[in-house]
């Protein structure tokens, strides 16, 4: 007879062994299901993770790694605070669309003026575009009580709409040939999120992911506010006694997470996307939810994991065009992923007792 | 504009096609949820059956087989999230999008060669005279066996929560978990099936949607249903009649904004097509001052240890 039994303190060690292990896990289950799929599965895992690293072409594929590890990143640090505080922002895929539409609306109402003040304008409109739309869960929530889950998620649906609206209307190209979409940023430049170092994927997204790391460490380990997010999720009462304001803390939260994902929303639409289009976003807020559960809710530990992430979907990218893997392949392989953290991550709270039950 | 495109009995008859998929999920999540379990992968879970209806339907020609197969493709969906929550005792809200996220890549994986098929049609139950009564037959007996069906499970789950001891242990183990332990109930065996309940009702909803309501497969086709579902049962304080009125209600405002976009209104498609998921979100703003409907256990992990 196998039992469960409640560790007197979460493991540490495991805690951090469980994101390893479940890699494995998924590489060796991933494998079987490329097989299925009639794909070498070891060629295909060798695709995805040492291709876009160390294979022939890596020098083209490493700027990419920073490119998709960025929005990923950033998303998902602002995620990990509402989920350590247990508020749960899923509507992060809403919020990056809207900082897109923010972002760009203001780039596309200066063309064709150039100067110094269009990209740090967009960039602020990007940032407020991402928190106002995660204010309103967040004002709903601390007024009304309402679900932040289900609210911003048809959020997502309200902004998907917007985005087609906008991609259809009001920002369409007036010299696109009546094609849905708007101007090419990436030809506008003053608008342009540039790589910083030409060729080197090296984006103002990208500096902006990793200040975020810096600023949520700092937060997490230094500030009262962080250690009222800690409390709130690990013991909401006692946090309630200890003075934690918690509809303040939700706002925060929100606000916060709601703000980074309008960031990389916009970084992305000024950058490598470059314009707004009906189909503009890829799935980026939802991925950034396994980022954040993957990097245990910690700022390196997002970084890390975004960029294995990151891996993911370039090595998928690679596999689809060398191998004839699916798209849809990475997409199970990456949902597998958040399926065996979950799984194993039973082993920090419990250890497994051999032996008869005891009657208790 | 010209309203006069609209058929009111067309209208009628559709918003009860449009609300069936919502019925499945719906009553399915809410039989899970007064278990105790809070299963946020309904959109998973019906994607899953709509592929898995969809494949089967098309390969066997028997749109009733692929119903099944729905039912048995949301709730193997399922039986991740019961391992998840009740073997390995993972929190439940992530578990839940870790389904739905799972459950969206896989749909779209099996679903690669069946795009741009259309499905074998369900045939209509043949009510004979019935269908001759004016107005109430067009709208009424014009309908396939499933729809039907939906009505049947919201007064079965009704009646089998008011009325059985099984319904009564099921909400002792969804109000109190300890209190069910205590008594000697199996929580986990309890709670697992009522999740797998969930899960084939969230397939057979799925399925619905895409061998009759729109028949053909795309990816991502269920688009948010599945959490309107679960609002749904938010709206319904957990309770199966009034999960039946909020169904058609949404049924009748997702198919009154089709209608319009039919009748080519002034507003931007675009716009109506949002108009769904904002009075959801309005809808969940009046209902949520009332929380004392929901299961006391809901979404708390159980241990027996503990």
């Amino acid at each position: 007879m196998i039992r469960l039994e409640k560790r007197p303190q979460p493991s540490r060690g495991i805690s951090l062994a469980t994101p390893v292990l479940a890699v494995l896990a998924t590489m060796f289950f991933g494998g079987l299901l490329f097989m299925a799929l009639g794909k070498d599965p070891i060629a295909s895992i060798r695709t995805i993770f040492w291709e876009p690293l160390f294979g022939d072409f890596a020098f083209y594929y490493r700027p990419q790694l920073l490119i998709k590890g960025a929005p990923l990143v950033l998303i998902a640090i602002g995620l990990s605070l509402g989920f350590k505080a247990g508020i749960w922002n899923i509507g992060a895929e809403g919020q990056y669309i809207m900082g897109a539409l923010f972002g760009a609306g203001v780039g596309l109402a200066f063309y064709p003026l150039e100067s110094f003040i269009v990209f740090p304008l967009m960039v602020l409109a990007g940032a407020f575009g991402g928190w106002i739309w995660a204010m309103i869960p967040a004002l709903l929530k601390v007024r009304f009580g309402t679900n932040e889950i289900l609210v911003s998620l048809m959020l997502v649906y309200v902004a998907e709409q917007l985005l087609a609206s906008m991609s259809l209307g009001l920002m369409k190209n007036p010299e696109g040939f009546g094609f849905p979409g708007s101007r090419n940023l990436q030809q506008y430049e003053s608008a342009f999120n540039a790589d910083l170092i030409e060729g080197s994927g090296m984006h103002w997204g990208v500096v902006a992911a990793l200040i975020a790391v810096i600023f949520a460490y700092v937060l997490m380990s230094r500030h009262r506010l962080g250690f009222a997010i800690r409390v709130t999720g690990e013991a909401p009462r006692a946090a309630r006694f200890s003075g934690v304001n918690p509809a303040r803390l939700v706002l925060f939260c929100l606000g916060t997470s709601g703000l980074l994902a309008g960031l990389a929303g916009m970084f992305e639409v000024a950058g490598p996307a470059g314009q707004v289009t009906i189909d503009f976003n890829v799935g980026y807020g939802f991925t950034a939810i396994i980022v954040a559960f993957l990097g245990r809710l910690h700022p390196v530990g997002i970084l890390l994991a975004g960029g294995l992430m990151a891996l993911t979907y370039i090595g998928g990218d690679i596999a689809q065009s060398q191998l004839g893997l699916p798209a849809a392949a990475i997409q199970v392989f990456q949902g597998m992923l958040l399926f065996f953290l979950l799984a194993l991550d039973m082993f920090t709270n419990y250890r497994l007792r051999f032996g008869k039950t005891e009657v208790a | 504009m010209d309203l006069s495109a609209i058929n009111p009995m067309l209208f009628v008859a559709g918003f009860l096609v449009a609300a069936t998929p919502l019925i499945f999920a719906a009553i399915g999540e809410l039989v899970a949820e007064k278990s105790g379990t809070l299963n946020l992968g309904v959109e998973g879970m019906m994607i899953t059956g709509a592929i898995c209806g969809f494949a089967v339907a098309v390969e066997s020609g028997s749109p009733l087989l692929g119903f099944a197969a729905a039912a048995l493709g949301g709730a193997a969906l399922s039986l991740l999230f019961a391992f998840l929550t009740q073997v390995t005792l993972a929190n439940q809200v992530a578990s839940g999008l870790a389904l739905t996220l799972f459950g969206l890549g896989l749909s779209s994986l099996l679903g690669q060669s069946y795009v741009g098929i259309k499905p074998p049609r369900l045939p209509d139950i043949d009510f004979g005279p019935l269908r001759e009564i004016p107005v109430i037959g067009p709208i009424l007996f014009t309908h396939d066996i499933i729809l039907y069906l939906g009505l049947v499970l919201v007064a079965a789950v009704w009646a089998m929560l008011k009325f059985t001891r099984a319904g009564l242990v099921l909400r002792a183990v969804g109000e109190s978990h300890d209190a069910a332990h205590a008594l000697g109930y199996p929580v986990k065996r309890i709670r697992t099936m009522a999740i797998l309940f969930g899960g084939a009702c969230a397939g057979v909803g799925g399925a619905y949607i895409s061998l009759i309501r729109v028949p053909q497969w795309t990816e991502g086709m269920t688009a948010g249903i599945g959490w309107i579902a679960l609002a749904l049962v938010v709206f319904a304080s957990w309770k199966p009649w009034r999960l039946l009125l909020g169904a058609y209600l949404f049924g009748g405002i997702t198919q009154l904004q089709l209608n319009l976009q039919g009748a080519g209104v002034a507003i931007p498609v675009e716009y109506l097509a949002m108009s769904p998921y904002v009075i959801t979100i309005v809808v969940l703003v009046i209902l949520s001052r009332d929380k004392s409907a929901a299961p006391a256990s809901l979404g708390r992990i159980f241990h027996a240890s503990s």
